[in-house]
């Protein structure tokens, strides 16, 4: 549904995004990860046909973004970073006005912004003036303009920022609820987030794409050890060295002792449980194994990992430019 | 043709939805009131003194060139939020992300500013109507008068267009809308002192020069060129200012 193929966007001397190449399915989810100043917008930019790529090209439902921009458009909806409203309109007369450049006939009109109203929860808001309107509104309000003509892309620019608990997992439910009709790239700053709506993730970092996986995947990719998590009912020393001669165990830490508890990590042999041998090792020692977990790195972890290795890499830039 | 009306319906409806529009309207009705009413007490002292009065020459001509002033002042207010409150606000990626051309959107714009143009210009029927229901006037050199008035502020506008696209800031776009306005008014001031070409060329710029024909009921195509040729550099100006700023980001 969406490909981008050697994607390299410069300004003036600054290159945004660095010959990225990635492919969205149909019905997929696309979570776009990266700190900030990565390229995630501009790609996204790239993608809406709002500007043009340096080199590479990109494809939006089989029409390329630069050369078939407006049959591109027509099935794109986009909800930039800042949500794109008039101030002075009303949400109604706002989202009237979307749909009318949208191309959505004079008849249909009504009922789709009624409709991309309800479901973005904004009804209530509709004769308010959009700037009159708390964060969370606009951004929805701005959510509503991309679903107006049911478009069959979807690229969302921080669709969760500003808004409230609640809110973000009604948005992130909607997207859920989206993917399947529609195809959704999404980007965030929020790891979570990903886990939770994408079915597959893009780590950007510095224009480059660093990772393309499940975010399942991702995490277990970056294991080369299983890890597990243990807290014993006994002096750590004795639990360390006991633990040791389990057979598949190849390192024990002890990460906290404290009120004669103990919790240690133990890694051991890849693709080897030894769950079981543990277990019975502790207890036969007569302590008493409180926990006993495998451990998984958070996406947290492989994003911080994965754009850590990219500025140790010897291609990475001199200090003076990444410190701007 | 359907995108660019909904262009210049939301931006007239924008006009109307802030306070500009009215200022434009009553400040266009105040000055044009005023200048009506104090060239009516000369016209009617000059009728005293002599049986050759001409209305068209006399009164509604002088009114219209004097009238034209006030669009060096309202015009920069008309056009100046056009492109620059898009970009600042945000909205300039709705509308280069929506299926629509780039030049659906500068006509639209255009056309939009343009009403509101008109509908400042059409406060001015009021006293025409009490001139044709008083006097007695030739109709010709008034409708002519209003097509070179339409065609002025056309140019006007397609320059406010560029410089307004050329900023985020809106009070920046006013000033230098309004100082090269002003600039276009007065280039020929100097002409005389100069040598013939550039007299001539000077001469030319100058935009309310081309004006003065059609006050007088002459439909000149050298003026109408002039106008028509200026408008459309504007905003074809304006479309490459648009398309840079996508290269720029």
């Amino acid at each position: 549904m969406i490909e981008v193929d050697h994607l390299t966007k410069r300004y003036g001397t600054v290159t945004a995004v660095d010959d990225v190449s990635f492919t969205v399915e149909k019905g997929e989810i696309l979570g776009f990860l990266g700190p900030n100043g990565a390229g995630k917008t501009t790609t996204m930019r790239v993608l809406t046909g709002y500007m043009p790529a340096t080199e590479g090209r990109a494809r939006v439902a089989g029409f390329d973004v630069a050369d078939q921009s407006i049959q591109a458009k027509r099935r794109t909806g986009y909800l930039p970073e800042t949500p794109p409203l008039y101030t002075d309109m009303t949400v109604r007369d706002y989202l009237l006005f979307c749909a009318r450049i949208k191309g959505i006939g004079r008849g249909d009109r009504a009922a789709r912004v009624k409709a991309a109203m309800e479901r973005t929860r904004v009804a209530d808001m509709a004769e308010r003036q959009c700037g009159k309107l708390s964060k969370g509104y606009r951004q929805r309000v701005g959510l509503a303009q991309a679903l107006l003509n049911n478009p069959e892309v979807l690229i969302l620019d921080e669709p969760t920022a500003g808004l409230d608990p609640k809110q973000i997992i009604e948005t992130r439910k909607l997207i859920k609820d989206l993917a399947g009709d529609h195809t959704v790239v999404l980007s965030t700053h929020i790891l979570p987030e990903v886990s939770q709506t994408c079915q597959r993730v893009v780590i950007i970092n510095k224009g480059k794409v660093v990772a393309v996986d499940t975010p399942d995947n991702l995490t277990s990719r970056l294991r080369g050890s299983e890890s597990l998590f243990l807290q014993v009912d006994a002096r750590g020393a004795d639990v360390a060295v006991e633990l040791g001669t389990v057979d598949g165990v190849t390192g024990v830490t002890v990460t906290e002792a404290r009120d004669g508890l103990t919790a240690l990590e133990v890694a051991s042999q890849s693709g080897r449980d030894i769950r079981r041998e543990l277990a019975a090792a502790v207890v036969n020692r007569g302590w008493g194994l409180l926990e006993l977990r495998p451990m998984r790195l958070s996406l947290e972890d492989v994003f911080l990992t994965l754009t850590t290795i990219e500025q140790d890499a010897p291609a990475a830039p001199a200090p003076t430019t990444e410190a701007a | 043709m359907s995108n660019m009306l909904a262009i210049a319906h939301k931006e007239l409806k924008g006009y109307f939805a802030s306070p500009i529009a009215y200022i434009v309207l009553g400040f266009f009705a105040l000055m044009f009131g005023f200048f009506f009413y104090s060239l009516l007490l000369f016209f009617d002292r000059g009728a005293q003194g002599g049986p050759s009065v001409n209305v068209n020459e006399q009164l509604i001509r002088p009114v219209f060139l004097n009238a034209t002033v006030i669009f060096l002042f309202v015009l920069p207010m008309v056009t100046m939020r056009t492109y620059a409150e898009e970009k600042r606000s945000g909205t300039m990626e709705l509308l280069l992300t929506a299926p629509l051309t780039d030049l659906q959107i500068i006509l639209g714009k255009f056309l939009g500013a343009m009403g509101l143009f008109a509908a400042m210009l059409a406060l001015s029927l009021v006293h025409m109507a009490v001139i044709f229901w008083r006097g007695n006037p030739e109709p010709l050199p008034v409708l002519t008068t209003y097509l070179g008035m339409l065609l002025m502020g056309g140019c006007f506008v397609s320059l406010g267009l560029l410089i307004s696209s050329l900023t985020r800031n809106q009070i920046v776009a006013g000033m230098a809308t309004f100082a090269v306005f002003l600039m276009l008014w007065v280039i020929n001031w100097i002409a005389s002192f100069t040598g013939p070409t550039t007299q001539a060329v000077l001469n030319y710029l100058s935009i309310t020069d081309h004006l003065d024909d059609f006050t007088k009921g002459i439909i000149d195509t050298k003026h109408l060129v002039y106008y028509i040729s200026f408008i459309a550099f504007g905003l074809f100006l304006t479309a490459r200012s648009v398309d840079t700023e996508r290269w720029r980001g």
